[in-house]
């Protein structure tokens, strides 16, 4: 009986499992079979992800597996972002696959296995269940940053992604192994009543750790260096993957990890979010200036957008988190929208680019797609009227309001820096003599899936505030 | 008499030398993967001397988690880097540069 409830708390992870093997079944029989492969995992994270939004309307909070995990309204909030931005990233990937050579039934199976691994890192409360979601999530991604594998950049990008994740989980378990020790029991809970009294320096240690593993996986500064790398080599619509999920999932692991384990101590770990939100931001301001390739400045712009982010983390209070969470649905949107963009920009010969010297004078030859690039950079540069300024202002105000008033000084003041290489792309669209190597699209999915994007990154995105405010409140409430 | 605090010291040496093992290496990257198991193995060390000291199973259940989940990094890894050497031809850390990082 006590396990026919947990199973039934997580069944969004059950649906996917039993798909993603079913899938991988179907593809051992029928042979170029990627599309179909394709359209069915998608609409296995739909299924998962209705389950996961009912969840998340009635707002009830149950531990499953004797307190390995929870399920609440933050998971299934966070859930439902990870499989919806799972969702487009597979929409998006078959012509671009297929031009490689490589739509191949793996791609969907992987991104559904990761997705199970994502769902159980937000939704952990214990360091097991952590590690094992984790390492889900990080196994499949390193299998798809290599995905192409006749393409050199791709295996390199699949190997850097390895060497240093693989570093990263280590220093993460490193962590985990001394809070054990030091606090006597892997589970969330216990830590935060061990770390009540007293924390000694073993804890200390144990907690600077997996920060630091944690802040590899979210790509934040000082830990952002494989970032550029990664971004580049890998597959566009990966990237697009990469830019979005996991980010969501790594970054709510670490908000749970944070509030509900060290929840007690706060002093302890505010000062290393503090640092590592500034650095993030403004080395990923001052890293994107001298870039030419696209890909690379999107990293950067993810490096500078995670800063940004990890303000609302280092307030601590429940205003913070739940701006932390208006922030990331807006960045999901905002930076999927982007790579939507750059995977239209192919030349007559159907060969992707991804340069700054193609984009040249864009406006005149493909002026909606012009537009909707700007709208993207002008959403992820945080300038009114467009919806990313929204996010940037939650996280400014609970940053005020919690007392952290040279942290959001700062954080404005690099973000006019940042603003300099997203203004710098708009300028070269519209400004610059026409280069004239983009061809006409001839994709429909990647126009629609763009221009659904932005308009929800224009004006119109300011109707979801209501609904949106009410969703991050009652997630933010399920951590304190 | 062996306490908690020799198994630390071992285990903290492991972990430096395997971190010290993936930046320092300029050869080949197979021994990066080797540095990376022994990272993992001095977090295995740490969890089940913290097991037997505290009392307490969890630690151990930990541990076998760790051995299962370094095996399937391992074979990722090695995949990863025979599509790589296909491409290649060599496995020469210094020669993993197509990208400026």
């Amino acid at each position: 009986m006590e396990l026919n409830a947990s199973l039934s708390l997580v069944r969004p992870e059950i649906i996917l499992s039993f798909s993603a093997l079913a899938l991988l079944l179907l593809a051992a029989w029928k042979d170029q079979a990627g599309r179909l492969i394709s359209i069915l995992a998608v609409a296995a994270l739909g299924a998962a992800a209705a389950f996961t939004a009912s969840a998340l309307g009635s707002g009830a909070s149950a531990p499953a597996f004797d307190g390995l995990m929870v399920n609440d309204a933050f998971g299934n909030f966070s859930k439902l972002l990870i499989y919806i931005a799972a969702a487009v990233s597979l929409t998006i990937a078959p012509r671009f696959l297929e031009k490689a050579g490589a739509m191949r039934a793996e791609y969907p199976v992987l991104i559904v296995l990761s997705c199970i691994g994502m769902g159980i890192m937000v939704s952990a409360t214990d360091l097991i269940s952590l590690y094992i979601g984790l390492e889900l999530q990080s196994l499949s991604a390193y299998v798809l940053a290599s995905f192409v594998r006749s393409d050199g950049r791709s295996a390199e990008a699949g190997l850097k992604y390895f060497v240093l994740g693989g570093l990263a989980s280590g220093m993460l378990l490193f962590g985990a192994s001394l809070v054990y020790g030091f606090a006597g029991s892997t589970s969330f809970a216990a830590i935060g009543l061990a770390m009540d009294k007293e924390v000694g320096l073993g804890l200390i240690f144990g907690i600077v750790f997996i920060l630091s593993g944690l802040a590899f996986k979210i790509s934040a500064a000082p830990f952002h260096m494989w970032t550029p790398d990664v971004y580049e080599g890998a597959p566009t619509p990966v990237t697009a993957f990469f830019a979005s999920a996991p980010k969501v999932a790594a970054i709510a692991l670490l908000m749970r990890v944070v509030l509900e384990a060290f929840g007690s101590q706060v002093l302890v770990w505010q000062q290393i979010i503090i640092a590592v939100a500034l650095m993030s931001i403004i080395i990923g301001a001052v890293g994107a200036i001298g870039q030419q390739n696209l890909k690379r400045l999107m990293a950067y712009s993810s490096i500078n957008n995670v800063g940004f982010i990890l303000i609302g983390l280092a307030t601590g209070t429940e205003q913070g988190i739940a701006a932390m969470l208006v922030y990331l649905t807006i960045y999901v949107a905002m930076t999927l929208g982007g790579f939507v963009c750059l995977m239209q920009l192919k030349d007559k010969d159907g060969n992707y680019r991804e340069e700054f010297a193609d984009i040249a004078g864009l406006s005149k030859t493909r002026p909606a797609l012009a537009a909707a690039f700007a709208i993207f950079m002008f959403s992820l540069a945080g300038i009114p009227p467009l919806f990313g300024f929204w996010g940037k202002l939650v996280v400014f105000n609970a940053a005020v309001a919690a007392g952290l008033l040279p942290l959001a000084v700062i954080g404005i003041a690099a973000s006019v820096i940042g603003a300099f290489y997203y203004l710098k792309v708009v300028k070269v669209m519209y400004f610059d003599d026409a280069a004239d190597v983009i061809a006409d699209s001839d994709d429909k999915v990647l126009v629609w899936t763009g221009g659904i994007l932005a308009a929800a990154n224009s004006p119109l995105g300011y109707f979801a505030i209501p609904v949106l405010g009410v969703w991050t409140a009652v997630a933010a409430k399920a951590l304190f | 008499m062996i306490g908690i605090e020799h198994y630390l010291v071992v285990s903290s040496i492991l972990f430096v030398m395997g971190v010290l093992g993936i930046f320092l290496n300029r050869k080949n990257v197979i021994i990066i993967l080797m540095a990376i198991e022994l990272i993992l193995l001095a977090v295995n060390i740490n969890l089940v001397a913290f097991s037997v000291f505290l009392g307490d199973l969890t630690g151990q259940i930990f541990a076998m988690f760790v051995l299962t989940v370094a095996a399937g990094e391992a074979a990722i890894g090695l995949a990863i880097l025979v599509i790589y050497f296909r491409g290649r031809g060599t496995i020469a850390v210094d020669d993993v540069n197509r990208m400026k990082g």
